[in-house]
C-alpha cells in the first residue's frame, strides 16, 4: 500500500480517508471509459459506408429481353459496383446441371450464406433458364470468365477464375479440388416481369 | 498464500519494468515529466488551459485526419465534399463541428493561456525560452486557422482569404510578386486551395505537435511559474523536493481532468446546440460555395481574428511616403510580434501582478479590455466612429507594451513572500 502512494514533499501530510479515495478514483475511471466508448464510435462508424454509398449501392433494373439462349449479358452490369454475371442457360445446360459430370464440393447449396432461400435448388435460381450470380470468385474475389463449350472439362462450360485456377459450373457450383471455398453468390434479386430483373 | 502470489507477480512486472528501463528510458520520462514534476501547490484555475490546450489539439488532428479521408481540395469539389461530410458520411456532422469549433476553442484556451503568462509574469526569466516558443505555437496556429478556414471553399473562405494574402501586396517593392508567388495564379485559385490543404493537413501540423513538444520540455526544465510568480525550487527538502511542490502525477493530472469535465460540457453544448454560434463561428456566407465575382456584402475575420483584424483597418493615414495599406500591415505585425519583447519590456522586480505597482494593474486590466473591444470593433463594419474607437483602443494596446519599461519602472511593487501563499 504504502508504495502507491505517490512520493511527496515533506511538508505534505499522508493522505486521509483512503477508501473514499479510491471510490471517487475508481468511479470516475469507470465513468471516463464509458465516456470514451461512447466518443470512440462515431470515429468507427464513420467509416462505414455513407449515405450516398448506401444510395449508389440500391437495387438495378435490368432488361434481359435481348439476352440470346446460351449467352452471358455483355456488357456484364454492376450491382454496389461489383460484376454481375447474367447467363440464358439453354436446355443442354440446365441438363448438364442436373446430370453433371463434375465433383462439386456443395452441390445441393447448402451453405445458406451464398444464395437467397429462393434459390436453394439445383438451378440456383428463381427462374431455371436464367443465373444471376455475382461474377467475384468466392476465393480471393477475382472475376471468373465465363468458359464455353469445349474447354471446360463439363461439356456445357462454366467458370473458370485466371487468379488461381477455381472453377465452378453453369450455375456457380464450385468444383472440389479447387482454392475457392465456396459456391458462387447469388445476389438477391426478382423478376419484375417475364425479362425485367431487379438485382438488389 | 495468496500474499506471496501477489509478491511474485510484482516482482514480475518489475523485472519487466527493468527490461524495458535499460532499453528505453520509460520509468525516468514518467518520472521526470509525471510522478516526480514539482507543479507549485498554489497553481490556481489558470493553469489548467495548457492541459486543455493539449486536449483540443489532440481533437483537432484526430477529427481532421478523419475529414481529409472525405474532403477533396479542388475547386470543382471541395464545397460539395464538405456538404456530402455533413449529410452523408456517418457522424460527418459531428466530427466537422468538433473541427470546426475545436478552431475557436484552441483559440479560447490559448489566450487565456497567454492572459495568465501576462498576469503571472510567467515570460520573465528563466522562462523567456518558454514564452518564446509558446508564441511561436501562437503564430502557427493563427496561420493553421487561416489555411483551414480556405478550405471549405465556402464565399467567406475565398474573399477571407483574398484579403488576407492581399495583405503581402502593401511590401514595398516586392509586394505584388509575392503575392502572385503564395497564390500561384492571378486570382485565388485551386492552385491556392491545393497548397493551403497541404500546409494545414500536413506541414503546420507536424509543426505545431513539434512546437508543443519543445514547449514542455522547456517548461519542464525551468518549471511551472505560480500565481505568487517566485520560484519554488529556492526552497527544497532534504530530499531535493520543493517544499512548495506537488507531483504532477496524480494531483495536478486530476485537478486538469475536472477541468476537462467542465470545458467538455461547454464546449460539446456548442458542438450539439450552437456549432455555427449565430455566425460567429462559421459565419453565413460560408454556405455559399466560393464565387470569384461576387464578394460578401460584409466581410469579417472569425471572431478569433478580429483584434488584430481592426487594428488592421484602424491605419488609415498614409504616413513618411508609405501607403495606409502598408502602415495597416505593420500594426497588425506589430501587434502580433511585441508580446515577444515582453520579457526585456517588464522592468519589475516581481513577476506577479499580485506585487506588482497599481499601474501594472491598470495597464493589464485597460490591456484586456482594449483587446476585446477591437475584438468586437473587428467584426462591426468599418464607419466613421468605429474607425476613430479602432484607433484610439490600438494605441491604448501598443501603449500597454511601450509604455510598459516606464511603469514597471516607477511604481512601487509589493515585497514577494518567502514561500507561496
Amino acid at each position: 500500500m504504502a508504495s502507491d502512494v505517490p512520493l511527496m514533499s515533506a511538508s505534505m501530510k499522508e493522505p486521509s480517508n483512503i477508501d473514499r479515495r479510491y471510490f471517487l478514483i475508481q468511479s470516475t475511471a469507470a465513468v471516463g471509459t464509458v465516456g470514451a466508448g461512447f466518443a470512440v464510435w462515431p470515429f468507427l462508424s464513420y467509416w462505414s459506408p455513407s449515405e450516398k454509398a448506401k444510395a449508389m449501392g440500391a437495387a438495378v433494373k435490368i432488361d434481359l429481353s435481348k439476352l440470346q439462349p446460351g449467352e452471358m449479358l455483355t456488357p456484364v452490369v454492376a450491382w454496389r459496383g461489383k460484376p454481375v454475371f447474367i447467363i440464358r442457360r439453354t436446355e443442354a445446360m440446365l441438363n448438364s446441371i442436373k446430370e453433371t459430370s463434375l465433383t462439386l464440393a456443395d452441390p445441393n447449396s447448402e451453405n445458406p450464406e451464398m444464395q437467397p432461400d429462393f434459390a436453394v435448388n439445383p438451378w440456383r435460381s428463381s427462374n431455371p433458364e436464367y443465373a444471376v450470380l455475382l461474377g467475384l470468385c468466392t476465393h480471393l474475389g477475382c472475376s471468373p470468365k465465363l468458359v464455353s463449350v469445349g474447354n471446360f472439362e463439363d461439356a456445357s462450360g462454366g467458370f473458370f477464375c485466371p487468379c488461381h485456377g477455381s472453377k465452378f459450373d453453369l450455375a456457380g457450383r464450385v468444383v472440389a479440388g479447387v482454392p475457392a471455398p465456396t459456391n458462387m453468390e447469388v445476389p438477391p434479386y426478382r423478376f419484375e416481369s417475364d425479362t425485367v430483373i431487379v438485382i438488389g | 498464500m495468496a500474499e506471496a502470489n501477489l509478491e511474485d507477480k510484482k516482482t514480475k512486472i518489475d523485472e519487466a519494468m527493468e527490461w524495458v528501463d535499460a532499453r528505453f528510458p520509460a520509468t525516468e520520462t514518467w518520472e521526470y515529466h509525471l510522478s516526480k514534476y514539482w507543479a507549485p501547490k498554489n497553481h490556481n484555475y489558470y493553469y489548467v488551459f495548457g492541459f486543455l490546450g493539449i486536449i483540443v489539439l489532440v481533437n483537432q488532428l484526430l477529427t481532421g485526419i478523419w475529414l481529409t479521408m472525405n474532403y477533396v481540395p479542388t475547386d470543382e469539389r471541395a464545397f460539395a465534399s464538405v456538404e456530402y461530410i455533413m449529410r452523408d458520411v456517418n457522424y460527418g456532422w459531428l466530427v466537422r463541428y468538433l473541427h470546426s469549433t475545436g478552431a475557436s476553442a484552441f483559440f479560447v484556451v490559448t489566450y487565456i493561456h497567454m492572459y495568465r503568462a501576462l498576469a503571472y509574469g510567467s515570460y520573465k526569466a528563466p522562462r523567456e525560452l518558454l514564452w518564446f516558443v509558446g508564441m511561436a505555437i501562437f503564430l502557427v496556429l493563427m496561420a493553421e486557422g487561416f489555411m483551414g478556414y480556405l478550405l471549405p471553399w465556402g464565399n467567406m473562405s475565398y474573399w477571407g482569404a483574398q484579403v488576407i494574402i492581399s495583405l503581402f501586396g502593401a511590401i514595398p517593392f516586392v509586394g505584388p510578386d509575392i503575392v502572385e508567388w503564395a497564390r500561384g495564379d492571378f486570382l485565388m485559385s485551386e492552385v491556392a486551395l491545393n497548397r493551403f490543404f497541404a500546409l494545414h493537413v500536413v506541414l503546420l501540423p507536424l509543426l505545431l505537435v513539434a512546437l508543443v513538444f519543445v514547449h514542455i520540455v522547456a517548461l519542464h526544465h525551468v518549471g511551472s511559474n505560480n500565481p505568487d510568480g517566485i520560484e519554488i525550487k529556492k526552497k527544497k527538502d532534504n530530499q531535493g523536493i520543493p517544499l512548495d511542490g506537488i507531483p504532477f502525477w496524480p494531483y495536478s493530472i486530476v485537478k486538469d481532468l475536472f477541468a476537462l469535465s467542465v470545458f467538455l460540457f461547454i464546449f460539446l453544448a456548442i458542438v450539439f446546440f450552437a456549432p455555427e454560434m449565430g455566425g460567429y463561428f462559421l459565419e453565413i456566407p460560408n454556405f455559399e460555395k466560393a464565387d470569384p465575382l461576387k464578394t460578401p456584402a460584409h466581410i469579417a475575420p472569425v471572431w478569433y481574428y478580429t483584434p488584430f483584424y481592426a487594428m488592421l483597418r484602424a491605419a488609415t493615414y498614409p504616413l513618411f511616403g508609405m501607403s495606409a495599406k502598408f502602415w495597416g500591415l505593420v500594426v497588425m505585425g506589430g501587434a502580433i510580434a511585441l508580446p515577444l519583447a515582453l520579457p526585456w519590456l517588464d522592468k519589475s522586480p516581481v513577476k506577479s501582478i499580485r506585487y506588482k505597482g497599481v499601474l501594472s494593474r491598470w495597464a493589464l486590466r485597460i490591456f484586456v479590455v482594449s483587446f476585446l473591444v477591437l475584438g468586437w470593433l473587428g467584426v462591426m463594419p468599418a464607419t466613421k466612429t468605429y474607425t476613430i474607437m479602432a484607433q484610439l483602443f490600438t494605441l491604448i494596446y501598443y501603449a500597454y507594451f511601450v509604455l510598459m519599461p516606464w511603469y514597471t519602472t516607477v511604481e512601487l511593487t509589493k515585497p514577494e513572500p518567502e514561500r507561496v501563499t
